[in-house]
């Protein structure tokens, strides 16, 4: 792989001019990057203008790190933050493990000296802007809410780390794998996502678009409940979803997860055989979301009693 | 008197009605009651009989047991600010419940978080005790009482924010203020035994509350054992709050509010108050679980605020009526 002159500094004149005097860039570069701080000044940074791939790249966030581990090259992803080793969390904790471990903050992220970092349009925005103010490359990924969104995700991830054919393949597999598994069934049984202090989502989010892929019908957008809102339990139980999602524990007790081990939603459960746990593989916009979206289809059928 | 029970009894069984039939799934009464009794397994049931019929039976026990709780502590220490949730007991048992939580101990043992809870009380209220003395002035029970709540309630914070359960620490208003949403019949099992043995206890204290009002030489004279009467009233009161506690939270102001209110419809009679403030406290606390549940209905609110801002206004009556009084 070829060396880069040094970091590009993107619409960032402060930090680029004390990084002149350090007399490392030459001017080929600093005229590249000036046309490249240009080009994302216009929010039109297209990835492939990058002539040369980022090697030592930090991602501070679970979702950027799961996609920058799948498509990256060997030794071009120097870090990962350490959500990403949680395996509650993360579809990847064991090759998280492999990496440098970040938490998050520009002061170590700074000193891991990246030539790019990689982080959710979500993430602390303090952190992101003074890393750019001290001149590293900061690219954000919105997070995922659909099925085409991941897909798209897996393109952008592609061309920040200069791996667009990697991204390519990936894409496609993900494209052909979703289209077979994606539900051709005419009978939808109901489901619920229901989470901690009884908090619900809808179809405009990933785990909802999970949902439908797998076959199912979302019982609390049909009743009104959104995204981010909360359902009680007693229109939950008088909305009789055929099956209701919750999600796995965290260690050490709550009042608010007690709520899905609540007898009404247990008797909304105990019908399906396979009942469904959004884990890991729901929470990020990667190729994983194909696992979640296989076993709720195993759910559905266990449901409807045979291979619909 | 009996005008008294009676009444008292039909608002309480009133406002159990009320509670069985409000709540977001909007249905009609007649509807829901057939629904409780008949039970056709269908989804109206399980709101009637999982969610609606354990939060009010929750709310008529830790009522009941707040009230009497507050009326015996009141007449033992013949203090009208004696209450388990002002002098740091409902809090020093929260603390109890929430490290029987944290270290695993009540997903061991199922009864391990009443009885922590019990024991957190009894620390509380030993403490309070032994800092104000046995005749303690309101002046010093209540600083007591503040110190004791304070140290409660900063622990339990902390527990809560060391949890690795990152709901946990979200969790600090739910032990300061009690709330009885989406509770189960789990909870009433739980709470029952130790409420049952507390109630029972304190049901016991009458003759010797009534003795005391005499004074502690006139009620010794009297036979009454005044260390045993103190035992039993420390250890029921820790027991009813403890178990209240652990399931609902801490709910303050029940157990002041109630016997004050009772206590000129009683003669001033200790005996005769205890029944009635526990009738008054399942009322009372009836009535704020529906309070809270018409004012906010899609969302949680606590107890603890309603009774807070019935009971806090009176608090400052009382203040300014023990000013007047002793000054």
């Amino acid at each position: 792989m070829p060396h880069r002159a040094g970091p590009c500094i993107l619409a960032f004149p402060r930090a680029s001019d004390r990084r002149r005097g350090s007399g490392r860039r030459s001017g080929a570069a600093r005229l590249a990057c000036a046309a490249l701080a240009a080009l994302a000044a216009l929010g039109a940074l297209t990835p492939a203008a990058l002539a040369d791939a980022p090697d030592r790249v930090v991602s501070m966030n679970l979702c950027t790190d799961q996609l920058a581990m799948l498509i990256a090259d060997d030794g071009q992803l120097h870090s990962v933050s350490h959500v990403a080793l949680d395996p509650r969390a993360s579809a990847m904790a064991d090759e998280a493990a492999r990496h440098r471990i970040n938490h998050g903050r520009a002061e170590e992220v700074y000193l891991m000296q990246p030539d790019l970092v990689l982080t959710s349009t979500l993430s602390a925005r303090h952190t992101t802007a003074m890393l750019r103010r001290l001149g590293i490359p900061v690219i954000t990924l919105a997070p995922a809410n659909s099925l085409e969104d991941v897909h798209d995700r897996i393109l952008e991830m592609g061309a920040a780390l200069g791996r667009e054919d990697r991204a390519r393949a990936i894409a496609a597999a993900f494209d052909e794998d979703l289209a077979r598994l994606r539900a051709t069934a005419t009978t939808r049984p109901s489901a619920v996502l229901y989470y901690a202090n009884g908090y619900t989502l809808g179809d405009q989010t990933l785990a909802g678009q999970i949902l439908l892929a797998a076959g199912f019908s979302n019982a609390a957008s049909a009743a009104g409940y959104e995204t981010g809102m909360r359902m009680p339990l007693e229109v939950l139980a008088m909305t009789a979803p055929d099956t209701v999602v919750t999600s796995r524990r965290y260690p050490g007790a709550s009042r608010a997860e007690d709520i899905m081990d609540h007898p009404v939603v247990q008797a909304l459960r105990h019908s399906s055989t396979a009942a469904a746990i959004a884990d890991h593989d729901w929470l990020c916009g990667t190729p994983h979301v194909l696992r979640a979206i296989e076993s709720l289809v195993r759910t559905r059928r266990a449901l409807q009693g045979d291979g619909s | 008197m009996s005008r008294l029970a009676i009444g008292l009894c039909l608002l309480v069984i009133a406002l159990f009605a009320a509670s069985l039939l409000i709540g977001p799934a909007g249905t009609g009464p007649g509807e829901s009651l057939a629904a409780l009794f008949a039970g056709d397994g269908g989804p109206l049931t399980l709101v009637m009989r999982e969610i609606r019929l354990p939060r009010a039976i929750l709310a008529l026990m830790i009522g009941a047991s707040l009230g009497l709780a507050g009326a015996a502590m009141q007449g033992y220490l013949r203090n009208p600010l004696a209450e388990p949730g002002l002098i740091g007991v409902s809090g020093s048992a929260a603390l109890g419940a929430v490290l029987s939580l944290q270290t695993g101990l009540a997903a061991a043992f199922a009864l391990a978080l009443p009885l922590s809870a019990l024991l957190g009380a009894l620390i509380g209220m030993g403490l309070v005790m032994a800092l104000a003395g046995p005749r303690g002035g309101s002046l010093t029970l209540i600083l007591a009482g503040i110190a004791v709540s304070a140290l409660a309630a900063a622990l339990t914070s902390l527990v809560l924010n060391l949890s690795p359960n990152p709901f946990a620490a979200n969790e600090i208003v739910f032990w300061m203020m009690g709330s009885l949403a989406d509770r189960s019949f789990t909870h009433v099992l739980l709470a029952l035994p130790l409420m049952a043995l507390g109630a029972l206890l304190l049901a016991l204290v009458g003759r010797g509350l009534d003795a005391l009002t005499l004074g502690e030489d006139a009620a010794g004279a009297m036979g009454i054992d005044m260390r045993r009467l103190r035992l039993t009233i420390v250890t029921g009161t820790a027991c009813v709050v403890g178990a209240g506690t652990a399931v609902a939270g801490a709910i303050g102001f029940v157990g002041l509010v109630v016997p004050h209110v009772l206590r000129p419809l009683v003669g001033a009679r200790p005996s005769r108050l205890l029944w009635a403030s526990a009738l008054g406290g399942a009322a009372m606390l009836l009535a704020a679980d529906i309070a809270v549940r018409v004012i906010l209905p899609a969302r949680d609110l606590k107890l603890g605020v309603v009774t807070a801002l019935v009971g806090a206004p009176l608090f400052l009556h009382l203040i300014l009526k023990l000013r007047t009084e002793r000054i």
